[in-house]
């Protein structure tokens, strides 16, 4: 149900992205969504690729700081603002907090990326409510 | 257990005995170079001013500018036909200093390092791997007979090039490395990239770490990283070089050999000694070297006397960790702090690597210390996470510093690679 996020750890300094870009493209994966937040001191830059594992080891042997992290990928079937409003709304309902989040739009549909505070009861809301979520399967196709 | 029993447990009376003695024909001796025959004529010293160890405070003090005031050979005591080497110090700011010695003190210098190898452990059947840059610097060919006079199969693999260094220790079987602490980190880094385990890998099992002050947790992650037990040395090229005090295997401060010097801590403004505990510096007198004795040199390290007997029955005393030197020493909004204490403080989080950088510089004329320290890796992609880990390193150095030093996490390797002496403060201070 999820998919694997990678988490990159990045000075605050000119230049920092391209490194870690350049490796990326070298390795010819696909980057499909990625965020970066302003920070002063660091930051962490978050990526969703078509390969997460090749695409971490290609960082970590080249001395870039890397963690992978579960994250769900929830698709909605259409990029509007009732049906997100709705699938916020039912995590809140279940007493889930959104820990950060960030979107993107495959073949007209909506994906959300999430992280809540709690990765169970966020499980437990998609089985109920039927939410379909992108699998690693469905990323290595990207 | 000991290189020479009589002398490293000889009775304190008798030990004093000896360093009178062997002080009152330093006395002698050093009158016969240029610089001390003046000074002495000028003082009225003879051998005769010294009656009890106590008229050690009779005699001038020798400092550092004194040496490079009488460059090249103003303190040399014997005629230099009878001089086989010559080390020297680099001189980045003005004359170097040169110091001389007799075959008389070489094998003296080399019986004095094999003394603190066989001290901790080492004996003929070791494989010693010295990574100091030989030439002028003493902690290359200092060791090197040191461990030749030991009997230790030695390696003299010089400065740098971790990957050669490996190759070495992998099919020589090195069992101890010379090394730098520094760089000790760093070959250990470099051996678990290439996929070596020091310890399952390599027959290293001692390590002597020194030319760099470190603190104990520094110490304590080296011995993990590389799994060996590393032992503290001290030495500086105006007291020959190494092997002048070396730690013992209970690891709690250094033995100064007292045959070879007399030591005294003072206190660096007044000069008077300071009592035992107590930060000062080291002040050595050569008692046992012909070519170029020095009285009362100011060596500008600080340290303290330990107090009381050593488990390990020498009667050396001992002289704890050194803090560094005092021209290290930073002096920021009033407050004095050394590097070293930075250091300890950043040991303690296991999320931190081992290289980190300070650096002072004036902002909006508010001197300021920004305090640079690499992320072992990334163990979580949560900011709030490491916000708090920056948040509490900053509080343990409020408490060891008394001020607020400014913190940046920095990505692994991104800072200097340290593979000489360790470059820890950059100061950009605006003088005004």
């Amino acid at each position: 149900m999820t998919i694997n996020q990678i988490s990159v750890f990045l000075e605050n300094k000119y230049g920092t992205l391209n490194k870690v870009l350049d490796l990326l493209a070298e390795a010819e994966i696909h980057v499909i969504a990625a965020t970066v937040a302003d920070t002063t001191e660091f930051g962490i830059m978050r990526l969703i690729v078509n390969e997460p594992q090749r695409a971490y080891a290609v960082l970590k042997s080249n001395n870039v700081s890397a963690y992978l992290t579960d994250v769900f990928a929830i698709v909605l079937d259409r990029a509007s603002v009732q049906i997100f409003r709705d699938a916020i709304a039912r995590f809140t309902q279940a007493g889930l907090s959104v820990e950060y989040m960030y979107s993107f739009v495959n073949d007209g549909d909506l994906v959300l990326v999430l992280r809540t505070n709690n990765p169970e009861s966020t499980r437990e809301v998609i089985r109920r409510q039927e939410m379909i979520c992108l699998t690693e399967n469905d990323l290595a196709k990207l | 257990m000991y290189w020479q029993k009589d002398i490293e447990t000889m009775q304190r009376s008798e030990l004093e005995k000896l360093q009178l003695e062997r002080l009152r024909k330093t006395i002698e001796r050093a009158s016969n170079s240029p610089y001390y025959g003046k000074l002495f004529a000028e003082m009225g010293i003879t051998p005769d001013t010294v009656q009890s160890l106590n008229d050690l405070s009779k005699l001038p003090f020798t400092t550092k500018d004194d040496l490079r005031a009488n460059y090249p050979f103003g303190m040399v005591a014997i005629p230099l036909e009878k001089c086989v080497r010559l080390h020297s110090s680099s001189g980045t700011t003005g004359n170097p200093t040169v110091v001389v010695h007799s075959q008389k003190d070489l094998d003296e210098w080399a019986n004095q390092v094999a003394r603190c190898m066989y001290m901790v452990g080492l004996r003929n059947t070791d494989v010693f791997q010295n990574t100091s840059g030989y030439g002028m610097f003493t902690g290359g060919l200092g060791f090197q007979y040191g461990a030749e006079k030991l009997g230790a199969l030695t390696v003299p693999a010089a400065a740098g090039n971790s990957k050669r260094q490996i190759k070495f220790i992998r099919d020589f079987g090195t069992t101890c490395l010379h090394i730098i602490p520094s760089y000790a980190t760093r070959l250990a880094e470099v051996m678990y990239e290439e996929g070596i385990d020091p310890v399952k890998d390599t027959a290293l099992h001692t390590i002597c770490i020194g030319a760099e002050p470190h603190s104990e947790e520094q110490r304590k992650r080296i011995e993990k990283m590389l799994g060996v037990k590393a032992y503290n040395c001290f030495g500086m090229s105006e007291m020959n070089g190494p092997g002048v005090a070396f730690e013992c295997p209970e690891q709690n401060g250094l033995h100064i050999w007292e045959d070879y010097v007399i030591p005294e801590i003072v206190d660096p403004i007044t000069l008077q000694p300071v009592p035992d505990g107590q930060v000062g510096e080291l002040v050595l007198t050569t008692i046992n070297r012909e070519a170029m004795p020095l009285i009362r040199y100011r060596t500008r390290d600080l340290t303290c006397f330990l107090p009381g007997d050593c488990p390990c029955g020498r009667t050396h005393r001992r002289v704890a960790r050194f803090r560094g030197r005092s021209d290290d020493m930073v002096i920021l909004k009033g407050v004095n702090f050394f590097p070293i204490q930075i250091e300890k403080i950043l040991m303690h989080f296991k999320e931190l690597g081992s290289n980190y950088l300070i650096t002072i510089e004036t902002v909006n004329s508010n001197d300021e210390i920004l305090i640079e320290v690499e992320l072992n890796d990334l163990f979580t992609d949560d900011y709030a996470v490491l916000q708090q880990l920056s948040r509490d390193i900053i509080r343990e150095l409020k408490d060891e510093l008394l001020f607020t030093p400014r913190l940046k996490l920095v990505a692994k390797g991104s800072l200097p690679v340290q593979e000489g002496k360790a470059v820890r403060v950059k100061d950009l201070r605006k003088l005004i």
